[in-house]
Order: structure tokens, then sequence, then C-alpha cells
């Protein structure tokens, strides 16, 4: 069964901008599903998200969230929900405790009633349940917005870039914390600008210009790479960017980690071994690799728009 | 302080009552490299970096920072270092050219050095056309690119850059990436962290922080080698794990 399901979906904010969003296609989310959203800044996500939990109406177009209607049936909806905006927005004022007790009373509902939904996390802010929400520290406070986003046991959660500034092994553990929540049938919707985050997803929307310009599997649409892709390294890195941009069978090429990813054009018959040595030989590199790669989902991110 | 290092610190430390946040560290960082500074959240780098900024004094150790001292010069320090946050201000209803010289101003620059090194930059960081264009205006990239601009328009030995790609997408990191190279090229040092290990790979040299301490500090190719890891990632889970203090 869809938990959500969006016919059209427009929304401006005036001023002689294009709009935020502008959802033409349509495209629906599955109860239980971990839905990923991914796009540059002002792809317009946030707007997308807001839509979803009736904190803004859109211009046009109609969307349904378990079945209730992103305007008529607001009220009945946000009881449902579970919104966990990209900004801090807890009480700073309150301590730990006093937050989580605050959302938990605004819907009704106590901590004691859903612990199991947040146990695992909250264990670890605990210790620090008297201090201000204001004074944790960036990891915490992130923590305990989830915590709070979970205390009425939504059905469905929306996370708005939930894991920007957190360390690697941390995101690690919230997206276990996400894995388990999903288990449970919540269904998730969540942005992010880390496309091993975007991995863990069942489908993947890249958005852009208040668009999907794909949604699939992260499988599926690696799969549909098409393109001929390189991995190349050389003991100058930078100079080596230029470098492989100026060669005439390079469509495209970008930083990937330690090495560089080349994206052929597709017609080029060239061997990897043709391109090291010419690097070698005619730009005068040292400590060149070449070889084949295999495109990950970040690379299908970076050729979007060709 | 030898001429080739822009950052010396030795034992450097910071105590919050019984808390060690940065425990006895020391290091330098080289001029002309782009030096990356990872850690987990709490591992202590903020506080190491308000000392190294002139923002806050050790509680106990020494260091020199573009020249001067961190214990009697921090005013000197904050006038010959750049410094941009991932919460990066400028001025949203002033155009691009008023920003930079309020920036330029603010460090004191002469008007007509302002201007000249406003068009040196601009022309390197591809501003031309936008110059008159009010910064409310600009996509978020471009808001982060002046920022960076702003960050080292009075030409310091070295900026520090916290976290300037968190929460962007996979296109404009690298842009931003291959700025930082540009402006490294021009001779100003860069002192960044990142939550992103493929930006590790970017760095000449990266140190972790783990508890207040700095347990690694190489290059990315030697840190791997030492560790057996086939990527910076997982050099910081193996160092990650050792730590006692969580959050």
């Amino acid at each position: 069964m869809d938990s959500i399901r969006v016919k059209r979906l427009k929304k401006g904010y005036g001023r002689g901008l294009p709009p935020a969003v502008d959802i033409r296609e349509g495209f629906s989310v599955s109860e239980g599903e971990l839905f990923g959203i991914i796009g540059p800044d002002g792809a317009g996500k946030t707007t997308l998200f807001r839509l979803l939990t009736t904190l803004i109406s859109p211009d046009e177009g109609d969307a349904v969230v378990q079945g209730l209607d992103i305007i008529r049936d607001y009220r009945k909806l946000r009881t449902i929900i579970g919104y966990m905006p990209g900004r801090f927005s807890l009480y700073p004022d309150l301590s730990v405790r006093e937050n989580l007790d605050f959302f938990a009373s605004v819907f009704g509902t106590s901590i004691k009633e859903n612990y199991h939904l947040i146990e695992d996390i909250y264990c670890r802010l605990e210790p620090f349940a008297d201090r201000k929400a204001g004074n944790l520290s960036g990891g915490m406070k992130q923590k305990l917005a989830l915590c709070c986003t979970l205390i009425h046991s939504p059905e469905v959660l929306f996370l708005d870039e939930p894991t920007t500034g957190v360390d690697p092994s941390s995101r690690r553990e919230f997206w276990e914390t996400l894995a388990r929540l999903r288990r449970t049938g919540m269904t998730i919707v969540v942005s992010t600008a880390y496309m091993d985050e975007a991995n863990r997803c069942d489908r993947v929307a890249m958005m852009r210009s208040g668009r999907f310009l794909k949604v699939d599997t992260p499988s599926d649409i690696v799969a549909g790479f098409d393109r001929r892709l390189l991995a190349v390294r050389s003991d100058e890195m930078f100079r080596l960017l230029q470098d492989l941009r100026s060669m005439e069978e390079v469509v495209k090429c970008y930083t990937f980690g330690d090495t560089h990813h080349v994206v052929l054009k597709e017609n080029a018959a060239c061997a990897p071994d043709e391109i090291g040595h010419r690097l070698t030989g005619k730009y005068g590199h040292t400590g060149v690799q070449v070889r084949e790669q295999a495109a990950t989902l970040e690379d299908c991110y970076m050729n979007l728009d060709d | 302080m030898s001429e080739d290092n822009v950052i010396e610190v030795e034992h450097l430390t910071k105590k919050f009552g019984n808390f060690t946040a940065v425990d006895d560290i020391s290091f330098e960082v080289h001029r002309g490299e782009i030096f990356g500074f990872l850690g987990a959240n709490g591992a202590g780098k903020t506080t190491a970096m308000k000392m190294l900024t002139g923002l806050s004094f050790p509680t106990s150790g020494k260091g020199r920072v573009a020249g001067y001292d961190i214990w009697t010069q921090s005013e000197l320090i904050k006038k010959n270092i750049g410094y941009m946050s991932q919460k990066f201000s400028l001025y949203s209803d002033l155009t691009v050219k008023d920003n930079i010289e309020i920036f330029g101003g603010i460090y004191g620059m002469e008007r007509h050095a302002v201007r000249r090194r406003a068009v040196e930059l601009m022309d390197r960081l591809g501003f031309i056309a936008e110059k008159n264009e009010k910064v409310r205006d600009l996509p978020q990239g471009w808001k982060q690119k002046l920022a960076f601009l702003v960050a080292i328009i009075h030409n310091p030995g070295i900026v520090f850059l916290d976290e300037p790609t968190g929460g962007v997408d996979p296109a404009a990191r690298r842009q931003f990436w291959e700025l930082i190279y540009d402006v490294v090229d021009s001779g100003i040092t860069a002192f960044v962290t990142t939550h992103y290990m493929d930006e590790a790979e970017y760095c000449n040299r990266i140190s972790m922080m783990v508890d207040g301490r700095m347990d690694a500090l190489d290059s990315p190719s030697a840190l791997k080698r030492k560790f057996g890891a086939s990527s910076v990632a997982e050099v910081f889970d193996i160092l990650a794990r050792g730590a006692k203090r969580s959050e």
C-alpha cells in the first residue's frame, strides 16, 4: 500500500522566481519504505518536506499521506507524522528531558509509552537529561531532535538532512537506527547530501529545480549508467584534473577521493593504457595509474544533467 | 618558528574544570599545504581551532600561528589569518562588491588596495559578472564562494575553513574544493575541517583528533599504509573506535 501519493505538486514563493517545487509526473512512497531525496541546494527538497508535512500549502496539485489529504486533513495528518527540520528547532532553554516531555505531551502521549522507539538513542542522552538543549554538542542535539520527532510513534517520518555536520561514526549509528525503525513498518522520507546514505535507501529521488529527474532503486540507477568511466591518479592531482579535462575524448572529469573519475565520450576507443602513456609522455606526470572504473551512485549524480 | 611552518604548537592543552577538551597536542602546519583537521563530534576540534584563531587561550602549552604567539599576540593572529565558518555571514542586501569592500575595510586595508585585490580575486573565482548583484539574489554555491573570497581578501598566510562543505551536494562540494586548490596555489595555506572522508583525500596531510588527543598525523596515503586501510574512512573508523568520549 502507498503511504504517500503525490499526483502533482507546485509551490512558488513569488518574487519572479521559478516555483520551488514543480512535480508534474507524480510519485508514491510505499508503506515501510525508506525513501531518499538528493539534490543541490535550492532543488526544492525542504519545500517538498514542508508541503508534505502540511506546514505550507501548495499553489496547485494534490497529495495524500497515509490516506489523508495534505490540505483538507491537515490537522489529523499532523498527529501521525514526525518531521525533523534541517535546522535545530527544539527549545534551547529547556533541558533534554523537558524537551522530550513537552513534545510527548503536545501529542497526548508520554515518554514511557513509546520509550521502546527511542531507547537506543535516548540511552546515550540520559546522562545529560538535565542539560539545556542549547548547550548540547551538535551530535547530541541531533539525537535529541530525533527522539522528540519519534516520541508520538509517527506512521511517517520526514527527515530533512538529518546528518549534516555529523561525523562518520555517528552517521552510521544514525542510519542503523533508521534501519531499525523501518523494520517496525514506519515509512521514512529522508534528504541527504551523502551518497553513501542515499545508497542505503530503498529508492532514491534525484531532485533538481523543483522536480524529480530520476526515481529508482540505487542499484537500478547505477545499472543505468551507460558511459565508460576511468579512475586516474598521478603525483600531481590538481594539475592532472586540468590535463584530463583538456583531452579530446574526455566528456567530464571530477575528483573522487584519491583518484579522479573520467567520463569518456561514447565513441572514444582509447584504452586506459593509452591515456596513461599520454599523461606520462606528453604531460610529464609521474606515478600515473589508469584503470576502468565501475560507476557508483555518486557518478550517476555527477552525470545527471547530460 | 621555522619559515616553512604557518602553525607550530607544542603541548597545547585546554581544560574546562576537570574536563580536558584538548589534551596535549603538538603539531605543525607547513606553509602552502592543505591541512585536514579531522575528528568525531566532541573530539575537541572546535576548542583547538578557537585557540589557533586567537579566540581563546590554552590552559597550558605554547604555539605560534602566522608568526604570532597565541598567548601574547592573539589580536595580531586575528588580523593575519582568514576564517570561514559553515554558518558564514554576509550582508545580504549589499552587492558582491560592497561586501568585499566592507570586509577589506574591517581588515584595515586601504581603499585602493581593496579594489585591486577585489578585482584579482573576483577574476580568479569567476565573479566579475556578478559584482553588482545583491548577495541575497545569489545561489547558495556562489554565496559560499563569496564567503571564502572575503575570508582571504587581506591575503592572510593561512585560512581556516570550518566545515565549508557541510550539507552541500556532491557537485558543489567538488567545485568548492577546486577553489581551495586554486587559492592554495596562490600561496595561502588552508586548514580545513570536514566530515566527508573523500575530501580528506584531497588534503596534503590530515590529522585525526580522538578524545582531545591528536592520534594520527600524516599524508592520506601514509595513513592508509600504516593502518592497512583502503580508504581514509577506514582509518577514521579504526581510530574512532578507540574513543572513550561518546555522544
